[in-house]
């Protein structure tokens, strides 16, 4: 073989992981490697913000099930990344991040755009590397594919001098099974621990499946719907399961935790079991510790060993893939009904249902709820949808009924504002043909709405959905409900979003009444560029029901019934 | 629930930033290191490192679990449940002059400390032993007037020929509570 350059070895390197597109943005230390970029197949988005690059990888890598892939140079580059990778981080997602650095020999001298991005990044990185050899280029890449993607998976960060990209050397590929002297990421859930899970199911006259990211992450939900078919316990769901266990099934119950349905979190409250699939009892899902289901037992199927016993104590923990774990425990369960617990959650269902918005008659003021509903029925429920974070997140959550995994693509753990726009690009690589969402809010959108451009330079072919309501909504409501309504720093002016796509040659639509919502959707769908719709909703909303912060799951706040009433005199 | 100190030896790849990382983890789930001690094994390219920290028997097994997660950590064990032998190294100076040089050398003598230095007000001894001996000697000494001391955490070693081994295991999985 000849000797081929670092920048040349890490795009082979890269190649050889099945890598065809990267998101990124070049700068001084990372030349070299945009240089051989030019010989390379992989194809380059450009992106107008390193975040952005990120969360496009971020996207691509949940819609596609593969490493997402972005790239940056040193100092400000690296550190633009920083709230893609640790939102990456939080839900489990693998990435690797390749920076540029300056030269190996100016290193600790605080040279032009020199940043300790390893060091930044330690804490919101599954691992991390620096290299300093182009000898050491192509192991590396392979390595940290191999940590990214295996067990729990996460972000890698590979740091590469710019000496590095430069020196020659005949590289080595290998096509073997990475083999690392630490790092054992599998586990197996134990035989004995299988079979008095299997007896806490068969014996459990209320119990819950939660169904959690881990089941779309390992491809799980064929063996899911498999095991709610032969044991006939209901499903709830996390905001990043949803689509694990399909929304319409008759023993799905839908999204718990903070903003989850009351009768939900009422079943959970009033359980007997829960058995948890790959999900980590976040807070967010368990309201107070103290209160969470505590006449329950409880099963703990996870891939970490590290979130066991973390925040919920369980009775019997499962520690490996939950696929694989699903599997060993089918065989072992009885097929069994429960009609009499599935007629009580039915019971906590029917309050609930009469408060719902989606009752409102057509025609009357705009709500959010509307929009997501219309949306889900006019695309059927089979979009892919990506969203941001606040109040839409959640009516998108409530609203839309996702039936199959890996169509919605949120940020669940970090609730990264800015997150949706630059996801649905890199989603849109990963999945050609389908019919992409963005729904974001007039606040979050702003966050990363130069990626308006990136659409635009790439051609990428998305719908988006401007939830706007004049305020950051979620901070609002909780100043609403929490702080007296005194409303500070949260009334929010922004350009006129149908200006603004015009401007990047793009299609924009307002609506501002229910009539308006069905047409424009149809209108989007139909154009071959991208659509942006305004979405002028009523301003004051809040997402309903609401657990608030630190307070039992069943200790909901409810739709106030005059808020339907004043809609319905309309 | 049992909440002790509890001795953690770990063997670690020898490499840049990995001491880092490991008090990084330990940071930043907020437990407290009592004492860290690394160096050189009889492996080449292995270091290990003893941790004393103070932590219930459900911590500690996290602990070790997010232990496990750092790519470079190749081998944890919590000695709770192994008979173990633990010392420290301690270097203590001494304010003596003609009067008290003869007390002092008495006292340090029932502790087994040796004298490496002796200046004309001062003297240092050495000492190795368990956290607790030291102590005991540091308190003893301390009306005389300690001017210094430096010790070194703890190493601890498994008794027997039971060892250590770096290389990985399967990972002890959660004890949960019977059915």
């Amino acid at each position: 073989m000849t000797a081929r350059t670092g920048a040349q070895i890490l795009w082979e390197a890269l190649h050889r992981e099945g890598v065809r597109v990267v998101f990124g943005y070049p700068g001084g230390a990372i030349m070299p490697a945009y240089d051989a970029l030019l010989d390379s197949e992989i194809r380059h988005v450009l992106v107008r913000h390193e975040q952005g690059a990120a969360h496009m990888a971020d996207g691509y890598a949940r819609v596609s099930g593969n490493v997402g892939v972005a790239i940056a140079t040193s100092g400000p580059g690296a550190t633009n990344l920083v709230t893609g990778i640790a939102t990456a981080m939080l839900d489990s997602v693998p990435l690797v991040c390749i920076t540029g650095q300056v030269a190996s020999r100016f290193i600790g001298s605080d040279a032009f755009q020199e940043t300790d991005i390893t060091g930044v990044t330690l804490p919101i990185t599954k691992h991390n590397y620096l290299v300093t050899r182009a000898a050491d280029i192509a192991k590396t890449i392979r390595e940290a594919f191999y940590v990214a993607r295996s067990g729990r998976p996460g972000p890698v960060l590979v740091d590469i001098t710019k000496d590095a990209q430069q020196q020659s050397c005949v590289p080595e590929y290998s096509d073997q099974p990475v083999r690392m002297r630490g790092y054992r990421p599998d586990h197996q859930a134990r035989h004995d621990d299988l079979k008095r899970a299997a007896e806490l199911i068969d014996r459990a006259e209320r119990p819950v499946i939660l169904c959690g990211h881990g089941i779309v992450r390992a491809d799980a939900t064929t063996l899911l719907r498999a095991l709610v078919v032969k044991t006939g316990m209901p499903v709830a769901s996390t905001l990043l399961g949803l689509g694990g266990f399909p929304a319409t099934h008759a023993l799905s119950l839908g999204m718990m935790g903070m903003h989850g349905e009351a009768w939900v979190n009422q079943a959970i409250q009033e359980a007997d079991l829960l058995v948890a699939l790959g999900m980590r009892f976040d807070d967010r899902v368990t309201g107070k510790l103290e209160t969470f289901a505590t006449g329950a037992k409880k099963i703990h199927c996870e891939l970490d060993p590290a979130e066991i016993n973390k925040n919920v104590r369980v009775d019997v923990a499962l520690v490996g893939d939950v696929r694989e774990t699903i599997e060993a425990l089918l065989p072992l369960v009885e097929a069994r009904d429960h009609h009499a617990w599935i007629a009580r959650i039915s019971e906590l269902k029917g309050d609930a249902a009469v408060r719902d918005i989606q009752q409102l008659p057509p025609g009357g003021r705009l709500f959010a709820a509307h929009v997501m509903h219309d949306l889900w029925r006019i695309t059927e429920g089979k979009a892919l949808v990506v969203t941001d974070v606040g109040q839409h997140q959640m009516w998108e959550a409530q609203y839309y009924k996702h039936d199959h995994p890996k169509k919605l693509v949120t940020s669940g753990g970090l609730g990264t504002m800015g997150f949706a726009l630059p996801a649905a690009i890199g989603a849109r690589f990963a999945a050609p043909s389908d019919e992409i969402w963005v729904i974001a809010g007039d606040g979050g959108f702003q966050m990363t709405a130069c990626e308006l451009s990136t659409i635009a330079q790439e051609g990428v072919k998305l719908n988006i959905a401007i939830i706007n309501n004049g305020y950051l909504g979620m901070v609002r409501q909780w100043q609403q409900f929490f702080y007296n309504g005194r409303y500070s720093a949260t009334p929010l002016k922004s350009p006129d979003f149908v200006k603004l796509a015009e401007a990047h040659g793009l299609f924009g639509l307002r609506v501002s009444t229910r009539d308006e919502v069905a047409p424009a959707v149809m209108r989007a769908r139909a154009a071959r560029g991208t659509v942006l719709i305004d979405f002028r909703v009523e301003q004051e909303d809040s997402v309903y029901p609401m657990v608030p912060a630190g307070a039992a799951l069943n200790e909901m706040i409810r739709r106030p019934s005059s808020i339907v009433e004043t809609a319905e005199d309309e | 629930m049992n909440t002790r100190l509890r001795t953690f030896i770990m063997h670690v790849e020898d490499l840049p930033g990995v001491l880092n990382r490991v008090t990084s983890l330990f940071r930043r789930r907020g437990y407290n290191i009592e004492s860290l001690a690394v160096g050189r094994t009889e492996m080449p390219g292995v270091s290990r490192m003893t941790i004393v920290m103070e932590a219930d028997d459900d911590a500690a097994r996290r602990i070790e679990a997010n232990l496990y997660k750092l790519v470079n950590v190749l081998r944890v064990e919590d000695t709770a449940w192994r008979p173990t032998v633990s010392r420290e190294l301690a270097l203590i100076k001494v304010r003596t002059d003609q009067g008290t040089r003869a007390q002092v050398l008495q006292l340090t003598e029932v502790f087994r400390a040796r004298v490496i230095d002796v200046g004309p007000e001062a003297v240092i001894f050495e000492i190795t032993g368990t956290r607790d001996k030291i102590d005991g000697l540091a308190e003893v000494l301390m009306p005389y007037g300690v001017v210094e001391l430096v010790r070194t955490g703890a190493i601890a070693m498994v008794r027997s020929a039971d060892t250590v081994e770096a290389t990985p295991s399967v990972q002890q999985q959660p004890q949960t509570n019977a059915a």
